[in-house]
């Protein structure tokens, strides 16, 4: 029987691996300090912190568990906030009274959570990780003013925490309960985690499926692909990169390797989601969601990905951007899962950008994205792959653009004339995200920002407008 | 003091309605709405839907005893619908099961056929084919007609405000639980318990006493639970009435989004009239308000635009006409500012479009017009307490207003791709229900015969702190320590016929119930202590839990003191009322005095615009607030803060969408995006003007709920005139929200 830690309690759980952690905390085990705001990972009410034995160190992040499915946390331990209670309040929750960081009360817990989360996380404390760890907790009271002084306060609580023994020293300065100290000998001995695939209804992250379809999971015994451990790892070899099917967003972000890649990869990373989700989310859950607007589909598009399908033992390995065929239609089987992606190594004369505006700059879906990758020599074009989405019914490769490029010197004459290609091969249409003639204008922009940021010294705004 | 609840709040121990533990037996209410805005219904077809194991029951119209009205201002709206439909999501039925999952599973399995209809969601088409709530209205001083010839300058133009989500964290809910003899006990996420209770008792075809409503808090309201909390806890008491077991109601957040109704927009004219040193000499506004499907609170929304057509300016001629159009959208309803925000924006628009032609900055023709004592508003009111000069002054001295100017200036010379802007923002808001008869609560309040004291009030906590205020001046007038102090949860038994917490008048009304309830206990005590210690009762006064006699401390304490009286049997409970002196409104002139007071400020907002990608951050917003004399400053800052962002969230990124058909394309919180923690000002500074207060704000401290999310209008002018400084060209369309979308294609407009 799986199992997991829930608290201070182990858990042999016999429900459906697809039932949502959420549901499992605040009904099954009536711990209601967990809130239900949206089940759509957009609000952070239901925030949890899941934690994994890493090299010997308990390692913790923050989930949304309304996008959770329990069978993600098997061998984890989750802490809700009734785990953190003690009888004293902790700093992070002293210091949000303190400095009026709460009204309704309702997105509070969550807020709590983020932050408790950034204080397990094992790195030295600076105010900017610290909001970025409440990056996806949403409040509709407060104006945040408060809280960004609580988390100032809090972080300067920690300035003096020992990163090598992090949960040491958060017990011994009352930010948790001491329990946590035996937790890393606990998870230990928990039932073993079974490696296999099963037939049934494949899961990532679950971010996107269980937004769409949340009815058809909840009660089901569900495939779990971010579960693998045999899936999640990042090699470079021989010029190239390769990503495990079950990567996460966070993965990548943490992989010093992959970072090496891109100069500002943490930039590009902050306009993806928010860091709960990031968690969580796989990067080949975002490519086979084949949202016309996925942020990684536009990021990997530009750096010529490819892509393996796997059934049974069979592999096969395409180009990313030969994978969409049509809206939401995919060259993939049902029984395909994708295992791997791998790209070049970009050369040390390449450079990489991700452009993104929606509605809300952060935590929210894109109304465009482009990515770009561009090695350049004497000031002309030798390579470039320019991706861009919501232009199209798929995530498109700018395949006209890119040809019209090759070879060409970085003027602004030719980047004006590229933008006439580009517009030639998009077809966007009005919804929600914008209007047709917005999204054209707003491509064009992304497309001249990608030249104006990464060649400042040949390409100003006020040479293409 | 800190907010009482924050304990609760920080550790999860807070309880919200879906946290009350379930009763054995519980069913699960899922209501089944509209799929389209507007048609007739021909069948529906429940039988594979009640065929679905778990499914107990599926309510219709055909279930309700009483009447099937729900309109709280007009009966004119159905709890469910019964031969047409005219909006989408409108309830039709209310699907009963063992769990909310088998609710869900089995509402996907109701046919229902409708002969569909063309909607309306215009609010302009509405009033062109005279499809009205209610016939207009209209606010009049001086002769607009005639001023028109003497103003030196005369602009015309349309100002458009969209609707706005108020979401709430926690849902639209309700926990209704039989009780013995019919009566049914709802636990409700409302701000208008009293509504709840009614409306029950209207549906049920029961009296009122039958029904007892009991709110512990809310996890956010912002005027949409003050009228719309209502179905839900009549649905669930339905069930209750019906199946005789418990039925809980939680709204998911799509269906809640569908299904309730929102900020009204706004669709306006204006013609705006000056003199040569820029005086307003005249002002005319047409205001369409899209009212949705139903009143709802409408009616009352649409006298506060009128009330504030001016904001904070006086206007010597004014002619404002506002219309209740009905469409097919959800019935829209109250949202903190309740209609004035949106009167609001029109002038300013109006001001924002004068200066432009007139190549003057908007705040020069702001200053010149501000209302000051003595000044006669168009509903006849004579301003009193303004400090609105001083406010100004105070401003531009405290954040020197020049230095921002010429930083702005020499930025925006220096820079292309980036340009940036800022905007002054005053406002005018007046304190009480518009409607007269709902200025007045009660509370009551027992002092066991312990010491502790116990205090039930009308006011529903919901985040704004009401109940640490209320816990303040019980502690404060009892000379007691707050720890002997407890709020009960707001209850229909307890205290009866309330007003809902809304008009930013909840601390005000239920706090001075609280203090003359206090005041007649401590008339009491004190006619006790003097007894026993042979004094007159003026000689004794209450401090830090002890009796004082003659200035003195007495060996007596609290306790002792109220056991006391108990022995002597004196009455130990009081319940105080309390009704708002002075106000009144004559509708038939649509002249009076309908506020108590009025708050005012001022707000300075500085923007950047990325004129590359035609997105924005707000570098500071600088406020200078009449808080009176703020009994709370943690409270009371907090209001401001919040209000302020939820204003900019209605005129940046808040961007509710119909389609054509009356369908709401954002629908979920990942298509309609309110601030998160990166949109907000880098810096938020809020400076108190020093002044008396009012005397007839509770301890002389103002209401702060509403004011402040008027600041946030500031956002939208000062976007534009950042566009401006890159688009000379751009001419202004005043259509709120100013999204990322409208922002670009402002800056490369012709």
């Amino acid at each position: 029987m799986p199992s997991f830690i829930l608290n201070d309690k182990i858990i042999d759980s016999q429900l459906p691996s697809g039932t949502l952690l959420l549901d499992f905390i605040r009904y099954h085990k009536r711990l209601t300090g967990t809130k239900i705001g949206c089940r759509e990972g957009d609000c952070g009410a239901c925030t949890v912190l899941i934690g994994d034995l890493v090299d010997g160190q308990m390692k913790y992040q923050n989930v949304t568990s309304c996008l959770t499915p329990i069978g993600n946390v098997y061998g984890k331990h989750v802490v809700s906030v009734e785990g953190l209670n003690m009888e004293d309040l902790t700093p992070v929750q002293q210091f949000m009274i303190d400095e009026s960081g709460t009204q309704c009360g309702f997105c509070t817990v969550g807020f709590v959570m983020s932050l408790s989360g950034y204080c397990l996380s094992n790195s030295a404390p600076n105010y900017k990780d610290a909001i970025a760890s409440i990056d996806g907790n949403i409040c509709r009271c407060t104006g945040y003013k408060s809280i960004e002084r609580a988390t100032q306060k809090i972080t300067d609580t920690l300035k003096n925490k020992d990163t090598e023994h992090t949960v040491k020293w958060l017990v011994e300065n009352k930010f948790i309960p001491d329990y946590f100290l035996d937790i890393p000998k606990r998870m230990e001995a928990l039932n073993p985690v079974e490696e296999k695939i099963t037939k049934a209804i494949l899961i990532g992250g679950g971010t996107d499926l269980y937004v769409q379809k949340h009815d058809q999971l909840v009660d089901k015994e569900v495939g779990l692909v971010a579960h693998q451990n045999s899936l999640r790892y990042i090699t470079a070899e021989n010029g190239i990169c390769t990503i495990g099917g079950g990567t996460t967003v966070t993965d990548l972000l943490e992989s010093e390797l992959f970072s090496s890649f891109f100069s500002n990869l943490s930039d590009h990373v902050k306009l993806v989601s928010s860091s709960p989700i990031r968690n969580i989310s796989t990067v080949a859950g975002n490519f086979v969601n084949a949202s016309p607007i996925g942020d990684f589909t536009a990021f990997f598009l530009a750096l010529d990905a490819k892509i393996t399908l796997s059934e049974n033992d069979k592999d096969r390995t395409i180009f990313l951007k030969d994978f969409y065929k049509g809206y939401k239609d995919l060259d993939k089987s049902k029984e395909e899962i994708l295992t791997a992606i791998s790209f070049a190594i970009p050369s040390s004369n390449s450079q990489f950008n991700l452009e993104k505006i929606s509605k809300r700059i952060h935590l929210d879906i894109a109304s465009v994205n482009s990515a770009i990758a561009i090695a350049t020599a004497n000031n002309t074009i030798e390579t470039i792959h320019i991706s861009a989405g919501g232009v199209g019914p798929i995530p498109t490769y700018l395949h006209q653009t890119v040809a019209f490029l090759k070879g060409k010197a970085i003027t602004a004459e030719n980047i004006k004339q590229a933008n006439e290609v580009l517009q030639s091969e998009i077809s966007p249409i009005s919804d929600v995200r914008g209007t047709a003639d917005y999204k054209r204008l707003l491509l064009r922009q992304l497309f001249y920002a990608h030249f104006v940021k990464l060649f400042p010294n040949q390409i100003a705004l006020k040479s293409l407008v | 003091m800190k907010n009482i609840d924050a304990k609760g709040h920080v550790t999860g121990k807070s309880i919200y309605v879906d946290d009350i533990p379930t009763i054995q037996g519980t069913l699960y209410g899922l209501p089944f709405g509209s799929p389209i805005a507007h048609g007739k219904i021909k069948s529906v077809d429940y039988s594979n839907a009640l065929a679905f194991p778990g499914v107990v029951r599926i309510l219709t119209f055909q279930d309700i005893k009483g009447e099937n009205q729900i309109g709280g201002i007009f009966p004119d709206e159905e709890l469910f619908a019964e031969k047409e439909v005219h909006f989408q999501g409108q309830p039709i039925a209310l699907i009963v099961a063992e769990s909310d999952h088998i609710a869900y599973q089995a509402r996907k399995l109701i046919e229902i056929d409708i002969e569909e209809h063309t909607p309306i969601v215009d609010p302009r088409e509405a009033q062109q084919k005279g499809q009205l709530i209610f016939p207009p209205r209209t606010f009049k001083l001086g002769d607009t007609k005639n001023s028109w010839a003497q103003c030196a300058h005369v602009f015309e133009g349309k100002a458009d405000s969209n609707g706005q989500e108020h979401l709430y964290i926690e849902a639209q809910g309700a926990y209704a639980v039989p009780l013995e003899n019919g009566n049914i006990k709802i636990s409700s996420s409302t701000q208008g318990p009293t509504a709840v209770q009614r409306t029950t008792a209207r549906v049920l075809g029961v009296g009122m006493h039958r029904i007892e409503v009991d709110v512990v808090r809310l996890g956010g309201g912002f005027g949409g639970k003050e009228d719309q909390a209502t179905p839900w806890g009549v649905m669930a008491a339905l069930g209750v009435q019906v199946l005789n077991r418990p039925v809980k109601l939680i709204l998911n957040r799509v269906d809640d989004m569908k299904m309730t109704g929102k900020r009204h927009p706004y669709s306006s004219d204006y013609k705006i009239g000056l003199s040569k040193d820029l005086k307003i000499l005249a002002y005319e506004a047409t205001f369409y308000q899209n009212a949705g499907a139903a009143a709802d609170l409408s009616p009352a929304v649409m006298e506060r635009t009128l009330f504030h057509a001016t904001n904070a300016y006086f206007v010597p001629n004014v002619e404002v006409t506002a219309y209740s159009c009905k469409t097919n959208l959800p019935p829209n309803t109250a949202f903190r500012g309740f209609g004035g925000p949106q009167g609001m924006f029109v002038i300013e628009s109006a001001i924002a479009h004068a200066a432009t032609e007139l190549n003057v900055p908007t705040h020069q023709i702001q200053k010149q017009n501000l209302l000051k004592d003595g000044d006669e508003f168009p509903y006849g009111q004579i301003a009193d307490g303004v400090g609105l000069s001083k406010i100004w002054s105070d401003l531009e001295a405290k954040f020197d207003l020049e230095k921002v100017k010429k930083q702005i200036e020499d930025f925006n010379a220096n820079h292309f791709e980036v340009k940036k802007g800022y905007s002054l923002q005053p406002i005018t808001f007046g304190i009480s229900f518009t409607k007269t008869p709902m200025n007045q609560a009660r509370a009551l309040v027992h002092i066991y015969s312990d010491g502790t004291v116990g205090v039930s009030t009308g006011a529903v906590e919901m985040g704004q702190g009401v109940n640490t205020k209320m816990l303040q001046i019980a502690a404060q007038m009892f000379a007691i320590d707050p720890s002997k102090v407890k709020l009960e949860s707001t209850n229909t038994t307890r205290v009866s016929n309330t007003s809902p917490s809304a008009a930013s008048a909840t601390a005000d009304l239920n706090g001075k119930a609280l203090q003359n309830a206090c005041n007649a206990l401590i008339k009491r005590l004190k006619k006790s202590a003097a007894n026993h210690f042979e004094v007159n009762k003026e000689d004794i006064a209450f401090q830090q839990d002890k009796v004082f006699c003659q200035g003195d401390e007495t060996n007596m304490t609290w306790e002792q003191l109220v056991d006391m009286a108990f022995l002597e049997r004196v009455c130990l409970t009081e319940n105080g009322h309390y009704a708002t002196p002075i106000i009144n409104f004559d509708k038939s002139i649509e002249k009076g005095h309908p506020f108590a007071y009025h708050v005012h400020g001022l707000a300075l907002t500085e923007v950047t615009v990325d004129c590359i990608r035609g997105s924005y951050e707000f570098d500071a917003v600088k406020i200078v607030h009449d808080f009176g004399q703020t009994m709370n400053p943690s409270v009371d800052y907090g209001q401001i803060e919040g209000g302020l962002v939820q204003g900019m969230g209605w005129m940046t990124m808040e961007e509710i969408s119909y389609d054509k058909n009356g369908r709401l394309a954002s629908s979920s919180l990942s298509t309609y995006k309110i601030p998160d923690i990166y949109s907000v000002p880098k810096e938020i500074i809020i400076e108190a003007l020093e002044t008396e207060g009012a005397e007839l704000a509770i301890l002389k401290s103002k209401a702060v709920g509403e004011p402040p999310l008027m600041y946030g209008l500031g956002a939208y002018f000062a976007i534009e005139n950042a566009v401006k400084a890159f688009n000379p060209n751009f001419k202004s369309t005043f259509d709120a929200p100013f999204t990322n979308e409208k922002v670009l294609m402002a800056l490369y407009s012709n």
